[in-house]
Order: structure tokens, then sequence, then C-alpha cells
């Protein structure tokens, strides 16, 4: 679903190298997940696949089911089928969180040539989704983000996840700043979507959210770098040990 | 004092060509502003009140062309229930008019005023304006005082049905309008009053609102979309104890647009909210110049200014908050802001508060900036286009201003045009 060959990227603006030659593919009905200590590039790993701009790609690939995603505006790496959950989902004032949904929505299947959502159909489906998250309908009225708690922007970020349903779903800390409720529900949702077709990249820094969903594979990412790949085991190791133990290791 | 030889010669010339209209019990009051722009003269670079827009053309004694866009295009307000009332470079078309009759309102052109012994008119037309004249001088203002023939006095003593739109076409390519119309609110009245079109090439339009205690007046007008028309406009209200006033304003193109505003609150409790939203793209340079002056006790003043300019368009704010000595409680807000999509545009704000009272909540603000990256990405990295994605950051950006619309389908034409105008220019 998701392949990474050697990606080398730098920022843009100053002459800093992040991420130094990742490795990675994830397949459809898996999930995978990255751990790794701050500043490692998780993110910027994450960024750099949806297109956001201010890094340069100075080496490697990236492709989403064989199409180049590099290569491709943000907007049309999400119609193909790329997602990204924020680890900090970004307020829009002005714009409502319904109306943000229903643009979202209907320009990707304009996109990929489909019909667009009545505003009815799209009622009914938010409406439901929106209620196994337990997200009321005075959120969904409200700006974008605009005075949700932490745990309300996950769980918004979530929403938009069941929404569009893409292929390929990066969680980038989704758990940070949830409480164990919070996390349970985040969890189901991403669960809930889990499907032969689909492949989940899950970055986070707890073994708390792997005992939610559970991963196929675990990476752990260090200076730019894969250094390490395993089990579901490997987390668990992580949790107890920290990383000094794989750092040194492969040092 | 003699006036400076630039602008005793500009208004001179300007003067020149201009007849005052005849007859009536407007006389004394054509006359006597007649006497203060002669006394203040023009408007010219060198005032202080002029620093950023460039009077010249609105002065000259020639106006300006402007190509005639067609209105039937782009209709405003139409799926509204309205009485219309037309002009047409400035004159009172009665074949395009509703009939002037609708429950609640009394509504006569002015030349009627005299005739028709139309007292309240007489105690407001030049009146507000010639109050307004201090401490800024507004000579356009009394220009127009002097030498407008044409507009309507509408007397709300109830509450109509429904809105009555102004409507202000502009048919040849050469015209000079000019446009008063004295409005006055009684006592537990209500009413709507929707302004559109560009009016001429040139236009000079001055509104004198009298609100009574406990009136309410919601104004809503879109200036016309001709790209080279250029336009003056003064709104004078003055405010009784526990009324309400509501502007907004939408410009979308226009060479130049001035609007000035001058509030008065008067009266103990009253509400005074004045919004605006303008969208320039290259030649455009809009200027939106308030003054709120608060003479009450437990008064609310607030003014929304958004502007989105692109392409060199040049945007002005020059708003003021004056409280007076005695004005407790009052509660005065001033925004001002714009959009810049691209580097070339500019954007000119002065805004000014002047306290005398100590119990007082005032808050001004004026930003400037661009697009917000971080939310660019986030709308495209869901597969909002970037186009769309822009247009819906801009209309949000202009979205507070909108808000102070009450009527939610009024509203609803203003972004209609608005989401038009962006969606021309991707
Ligand atoms: N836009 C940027 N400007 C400057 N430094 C950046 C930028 N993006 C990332 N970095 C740096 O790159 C490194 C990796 O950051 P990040 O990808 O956020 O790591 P992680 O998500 O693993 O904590 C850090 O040292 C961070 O400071
Ligand atoms: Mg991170």
């Amino acid at each position: 679903m998701l392949e990474i060959k050697n990606l080398h990227v730098q920022l843009e603006e100053e002459d800093k190298q992040i991420l130094k030659g990742v490795d990675l593919k994830v397949e459809a009905g898996k999930v995978h997940a990255i751990m790794g200590p701050n500043g490692s590039g998780k993110s910027t790993l994450s960024y750099v696949l949806s297109g956001k701009g201010g890094y340069e790609v100075t080496e490697g690939s990236a492709s989403l089911a064989g199409d180049d995603l590099l290569d491709m505006e943000p907007e049309e790496r999400a119609a193909a089928g790329l997602f990204l959950a924020f680890q900090y989902p970004v307020e829009i004032p002005g714009v409502g969180n319904m109306t943000f949904l229903r643009t979202a929505v209907n320009a990707q299947r304009k996109a990929r040539g489909e019909d667009e959502l009545s505003a009815a159909d799209f009622l009914k489906v938010v409406r439901a989704k929106a209620k196994t998250l337990k997200i009321d309908a005075d959120m969904l009225k409200r700006p974008v983000n605009v005075g949700f708690s932490g745990g309300e922007k996950k769980r918004n970020e979530i929403l938009q996840m069941a929404m569009l349903e893409p292929k390929m779903c990066i969680l980038d800390e989704t758990d940070s700043g949830l409480d164990v409720d919070a996390m349970k529900l985040v969890s189901e949702g991403v669960n809930a979507l889990r499907d032969a077709g689909r492949g989940f990249l899950v970055i986070t820094h707890y073994q708390r959210l792997l005992d939610h969903i559970k991963p196929d594979v675990v990476h752990i990412m260090a200076n730019g770098r894969i250094i390490k790949t395993g089990g579901p085991e490997l987390a668990l190791e992580v949790e107890q040990n920290g990383y000094a133990d794989i750092l040194a290791e492969v040092a | 004092m003699a006036l400076p030889e630039l602008k005793q010669s500009a208004t001179e010339a300007r003067l020149a060509t201009m007849e005052l209209p005849t007859g009536g019990c407007l006389k004394a009051a054509r006359q006597a502003a007649l006497s203060r722009v002669q006394t203040m003269g023009l408007p010219t670079r060198r005032d202080e009140y002029w620093k950023y827009t460039r009077p010249e053309t609105l002065v000259s004694a020639e106006a300006n062309t402007a190509a005639v866009f067609d209105h039937d295009e782009a209709p405003m307000f139409d799926g509204q229930d309205r009485l219309k009332i037309v002009f047409v470079d400035g004159v009172f078309d009665a074949e395009a008019s509703d009939e002037l009759a609708l429950e609640g309102v009394q509504i006569d052109r002015i030349e009627d005023i005299c005739c028709k012994d139309i007292h309240w008119a007489k105690d407001v037309y030049g009146v507000l304006e010639a109050r307004g004249q201090s401490p800024v001088e507004r000579p356009l203002a009394a220009l127009n005082t002097a030498f407008a023939a044409d507009g309507v006095a509408i007397h709300v003593t109830g509450t109509p049905s429904k809105p009555i739109n102004l409507i202000y076409i502009h048919a040849e390519e050469q015209s000079d309008a000019i446009l008063h119309h004295v409005i006055r609110v009684e006592p537990g009245a209500e009413a709507t009053i929707l302004e559109n079109g560009p009016a001429a090439s040139r236009f000079n339009k001055c509104v004198e609102i009298d609100v009574a205690d406990t009136g309410k007046l919601h104004l809503v007008r879109a200036q016309g979309r001709d790209h080279e028309r250029r336009a003056a406009t003064h709104l004078f209200a003055r405010l009784g104890a526990e009324s309400v006033f509501k502007s907004f304003t939408l410009t979308v193109n226009g060479v130049l647009t001035r609007n000035e505003a001058v509030i008065e609150l008067t009266g103990d409790d009253a509400i005074a909210h004045i919004a605006g939203a303008c969208v320039g793209d290259g030649e455009f340079h809009h200027d939106d110049t308030v003054f709120i002056t608060h003479d009450a006790v437990n008064c609310e003043s607030r003014q929304v200014f958004k502007k989105v300019l692109r392409n060199g368009a040049t945007g002005v704010f020059q708003g003021k908050i004056l409280v007076k000595d005695g004005a407790q409680k009052t509660d005065g807000y001033q925004i001002s802001q714009s959009l810049m999509l691209d580097e070339d545009s500019q954007f000119l704000a002065k805004p000014e508060l002047e306290i005398y009272a100590d119990d007082v909540a005032c808050s001004h603000g004026s930003t400037s900036g661009a697009i917000d990256e971080n939310a660019l990405f986030y709308l495209r990295a869901r597969g909002v286009p970037k186009e769309l994605a822009t247009d819906l950051l801009t209309l949000s950006f202009l979205a507070e201003a909108v808000e102070e619309i009450e009527s939610a389908e009024i509203a609803e034409d203003i972004n209609a045009r608005l989401e038009g105008w962006l969606a021309r220019r991707r």
C-alpha cells in the first residue's frame, strides 16, 4: 500500500537534514507502528508523505498503491487515499466543522469522478459516525477545532478519517493528550476502520495505544532512520526499558 | 482665513460647473451647505484626513468615465421580497420603481419635502451633515447637501413587512450622480434598508439618519461591481436612547471608494454597529473612514472592517472612537484587518481612541496578514483543492464582518456575491 524507499529529506530554508534514508513498506490490511524519541523525524515523515511545504526530498521515493506520492499536490494525495491525523490539528476560525467535512468529502469524490453527496445523505452519515465518537451536534457546528479540547481535536481527526475512508491512514501521536476514555473511543474508531484493503501507520510514544490498536509490525525511528523493526513485542520492550538499549545496540 | 491656493482653485473649478437646485424650503439648507463648502474648500491631497486617499478625481470639475457593467448579469437582493426604488445615473426612475407605498413607512422624494411640508425631513436635511463637520471637515458631504437634486425621505413609523431597496443603476459611461437621502425612525419602529449598484461613473451620496429612542434601523449595501466607477459616500447617524443602528457594506471592485460614516450616540443604552467587507483586485482603492462619538451612558459601538486585497490593491481604514466626558460604561470595539492575497497590495490603517470618561471599555486592533499556511495545508490534506481552500479561508476571514448582518437571507446574498468574485479570480 505505502512504500517508502531510501527517503532523504532536508529543510527547504536551512541546510538541515532530517530524514536520512527511511525505508518502510506498509501492506494493505496491516497496522505498522513507529516509535522513537522526540525529534527523530516521525512527524516530518508524516508531513512529507502528505505534501506539506518547507521540506525538500533530496533522495528516495514514496508511493501509494504504486503511484508516486511525491509528485502530487497535497489534495491529490488525499484523493488518492492518503490520510494524516495531525499531531496538532489546526484551528480554522470562521469555517464550520460541518462545512469543512462536507467540502472535503465532496472534493475527494469529485476528484475521483464520483457524484457529490447530497446534503441530506451527508448529514445522515456524519451524524451516525459522530455519535460513535461522542461528538455532539454543537462540535459539528462550531468552527473547525476552535475551542476544542485536546481530546476533542483528536476525536475530530478520527471523524474526518471515518468520513473520508482513506486507503492509507497515518496517525501522528493521536494518543497524546487523551484520557483513558477518549483513548478507548479513538481506538475503537480506528479499529472500526481496520480492513483488508486499508493500511495504517501509527506514530506513538506509548504502548498504551498499541494495547488497543494491535500493530502487526513495530519500527523504531531515531535520528532520521528506522533503526529497528520487529513485532508487537518491540513496543513492550520500549515501554519497559526506554530507547537507550536499542540505541546502544545499533550504535 | 483664506484657503490655500490649490484648494481655492479646485473648489472654484468644481463649483463653476454646478447649479443649486431651485426652490422650496430646502433652499436655506442648500445655501448654508454651499457656504460651508466655500469656507472649507474641497479636499486636496495635502489634507491630513485625505492622507491615504487622493481626492482629485472625486473633486474634479469633470467626472471620470466608467464602462457600464451589465447589472442584469448579477442581480443583487433578487430573491428578497422588497420595495424597489430605482435611480438611474442619480435620477429617480418611477417606471422601474415600485409604488412608494408600504405599511409602516412613508417614502417621498426630497423634491417633495417642501410641497408636502414634511417637517421631520426639514429638521434632518443638512442638519446631521452640518453637525458632522466638526471636529473633522467633510466638504464632499456639504457639497452633496448643497447640490443633490434627488433622493428620498424615508419616515419609518412602524415595522414595514419588507426591506426598502434603493437600487442605483449606472447607465451612461460618464455620469456624475449626487443623491441625498434622509431617514427618520420613530420610537419603537424598525426597518431594513438595502442599497445596491454603482449609481454612476462618479457617485457622491449622503445619507442622514435620525433614529429616535428605541427605534431600530438595519442598513445593508452592496456597492456596484463596475470596475472604473468612483464613489464618495457619507453616512451621518444620530442615535437616541435604547436605539439600534446596524450597517454593513460590501464593496467589490471600483477603482476608488471612500465611505465615511459619522455616528453619534446621543441617548443612553444605544447600540451602533458598522461593518464592511471589501475585496479588491488590481486597480482598487478602498477607504473606510469612521468617526463614532459616544455622548451618552452605557452605549455600545462596534466597528468591524475586513479587506481582501491582491494585485496591487489598496485598503485604507481611518477609524475613531471618541468617548465624551460623562459617557460612562461605554463599550467600544474596533477591528480593522486586511488579508493580502499577494505581496503587491497595501493596507493603511489609522485606528484612534480618544476618551474623556473614566469608566469605559474600549478596544481596538488592526492587523494585516496573508493566508494562514497551516490552515491551507490542513484543508488541502483533507482533499480540498488549493483554490477552493483559499476561497474558504478568505470567506472565513470576512465572516466576522458579514455576521454583522442580522438577516440570514441577506447575508447569504452577500456571501454569494463574494463567492462569485473569488471564483472568477481563480
Ligand atoms: N520546519 C522545521 N523547521 C526547523 N526544524 C524542523 C522543522 N521540522 C522539523 N524540524 C526538526 O526536525 C527534527 C525532527 O522533528 P519531528 O519530525 O517533529 O520529530 P518527531 O515527530 O519525531 O518528534 C527536529 O529536530 C525538529 O526540530
Ligand atoms: Mg512529532
